[in-house]
């Protein structure tokens, strides 16, 4: 353990390089360049109010909002853990030439990745002084559901990644996951309209999304949907952690 | 002097071969249910064992498929020994070809950023001697384009470059030596000759036994994975050029070369016995004298 930390400190700038080349690397020769992180969010967010607002019962002048929080959670998630998944395979050749903490490549994707969702946050912000979502005393909340997505997203690009090296089948596999996530998220719908509830048990996003919700508009944090989000948060963790550390060895073996 | 850097004990490096390469989740299930999950062992490296002292230019020599790269990446921490102790003192630099660790979009600048982190330097060292990798590759205004846009001489001067100005304790050289133009190869030869001053170890691996004789003052010689022979250079080059380059002649020509084939047998005996520091100091007069007759030619 206290190997690991010294090791993690002499690799920080590493890690601070890698991220800042993935955020770099990913607006680099589009005109617009980082402005895509704000455009992005408002194009889907236009598409699916026009799409979903006539399917809906309710009247909800604040729809976009609605959107908007479960869409960016969700868009995290599966960037990060789709990146992380590739980042062992992507980074093949400099593994086996360079010895470096390996972790170092599914970490420093996800990061990125939070660091551009959280510039996109500024949509969100925008969108609520537009629909008039004004922040209350309770969105200093949604650190934890924003913290609980980051911890689960580590712990399941740990695991992805694991499982990539060995299947590349994971990679297909996964975004037939990623499609179920979404549609089991309540992004775009009202969960009270499912009739099987128990579908939402299954799923961790889903609970974070609630909870971020409830910071956004103004309400406490739901106590069940905090538990089970947590504890899926750090089961996965947990298990990405103990599996990376077991077969990293094995990596390079098969890249 | 004889302070030990680097100790290799009773390494071996083991490969599961796989008949047929299995990765994906379906041909795994199936193996896996049929119990055809079979394996063949192949040992890459075994029971290999030996020190290196600070100072010391170790020169690695052995055919393809000896073992060399797999010894070299298990010193470097790329891979990991089956068995055996590995005791490292200081920082490691591996060099295995120059060049594969840059990001192609990156440009020159960001590259020698990213490659000092993973060489795991400190931003404060890279920055301090920025001017002086810039200088030394050579690459003018090329260093703001991108590096996919460079030839593979450029790449490799930077790579070099890179590496070699933070001065490690510990350099790995795997056949880097042969790349650039003869202007460029020169300046790093004598580079790296500079840096054995400063009392740099160097693990050098190379087919040329002329660089090795020129650079190394110790080697050692793998065979099939094991260790059979470690002594001063001139020796080891000297059998190694008999009994292995020699030996295939031999096969070719089995009547002509039979009788030179014994001689090696007896010396090997000679060289089996570990080199001590105190020939090195001969065998350095020994390669410079072998280097002015071999120019004179």
């Amino acid at each position: 353990m206290d190997r690991a930390i010294k090791n993690f400190k002499k690799y920080r700038y590493l890690l601070f390089e890698l991220t800042k080349k993935n955020i770099k690397l990913k607006y680099r020769r589009s005109y617009l360049g980082i402005l895509w992180t704000l455009l992005e969010p408002i194009l889907t967010t236009i598409v699916l109010t026009l799409v979903f607002i006539g399917i809906r019962k309710k009247n909800d002048a604040t729809f976009p909002v609605y959107i908007l929080t479960g869409r960016l959670l969700y868009s995290f998630f599966s960037q990060s853990t789709k990146q992380a998944m590739k980042s062992i395979r992507s980074n093949s050749g400099m593994i086996k030439k360079v010895y470096v903490p390996k972790y170092i490549y599914p970490l420093s994707n996800i990061l990125s990745s939070y660091i551009i969702s959280m510039i996109s946050m500024i949509v969100l912000f925008g969108a609520m002084i537009i629909f008039k979502v004004y922040p209350t005393v309770y969105i200093f909340n949604a650190i934890i559901p924003l913290f609980l997505i980051l911890v689960l997203s580590l712990g399941m690009g740990l695991i992805l990644a694991t499982l990539a090296v060995f299947f590349r089948d994971m990679e297909y596999l996964w975004d037939v996951a990623l499609m179920m996530i979404m549609y089991t998220s309540a992004i775009f719908y009202d969960a009270s309209s499912v009739g099987a509830q128990w579908i939402f048990y299954f799923n961790p996003i889903y609970h974070i999304i609630i909870n971020f919700r409830n910071c956004i508009y103004g309400h406490s944090l739901d106590p069940q949907a905090l538990f089970i989000s947590a504890a899926y948060s750090f089961a996965s963790l947990l298990i990405g952690i103990l599996l990376f550390y077991k077969k990293q060895d094995k990596f390079i073996l098969n890249i | 002097m004889s302070k030990e850097i680097l100790k290799v004990e009773n390494v071996g490096m083991r490969f599961n071969l796989m008949e047929k390469k299995v990765d994906n989740f379906k041909e795994y299930v199936i193996k896996f249910i049929k119990n055809e999950l079979r394996y063949q062992e192949f040992w890459a490296l075994k029971d290999v064992s030996f020190t290196v002292n600070k100072g010391d230019r170790l020169g690695i020599l052995g055919l393809n498929g000896a073992g060399k790269s797999t010894l070299l990446k298990i010193i470097a921490g790329v891979l990991k020994a089956s068995e055996g102790n590995l005791t490292v003192k200081g920082k490691i630099v591996p060099l295995l070809e120059l060049g594969a660790g840059f990001d192609r979009q990156y440009t020159g600048v960001e590259n020698i950023y990213l490659y000092g982190a993973v060489l795991g330097y400190p931003k404060e060292l890279i920055k301090e001697k920025f001017n002086e990798i810039v200088e030394f590759s050579e690459l003018g205004d090329f260093i703001h384009v991108p590096v996919k846009n460079y030839s593979s001489g450029m790449k490799a001067r930077l790579g070099f470059s890179i590496a070699t100005v933070m001065e490690p304790e510990i350099l790995i050289l795997d056949e880097v030596l042969s790349v650039g133009d003869a202007k460029f190869r020169k300046k790093s030869e004598k580079r790296i000759l500079e840096m054995f001053d400063k009392g740099i170890t160097v693990l050098f691996v190379s087919h040329s036994i002329e660089q090795v004789r020129r650079i190394c003052n110790r080697a050692i010689i793998l065979d099939k994975g094991t260790l059979v022979a470690d002594g001063p250079v001139e020796e080891i080059c000297k059998l190694y050029e008999e009994k292995f380059i020699g030996a295939e002649k031999a096969s070719s020509k089995p009547k002509k070369k039979k009788k030179k084939k014994k001689k090696p047998a007896t010396e090997e005996n000679a060289t089996n016995t570990e080199a001590k520091t105190d020939t090195a100091a001969e065998d350095k007069d020994k390669i410079v004298t072998k280097n002015e007759t071999e120019e004179e030619k």
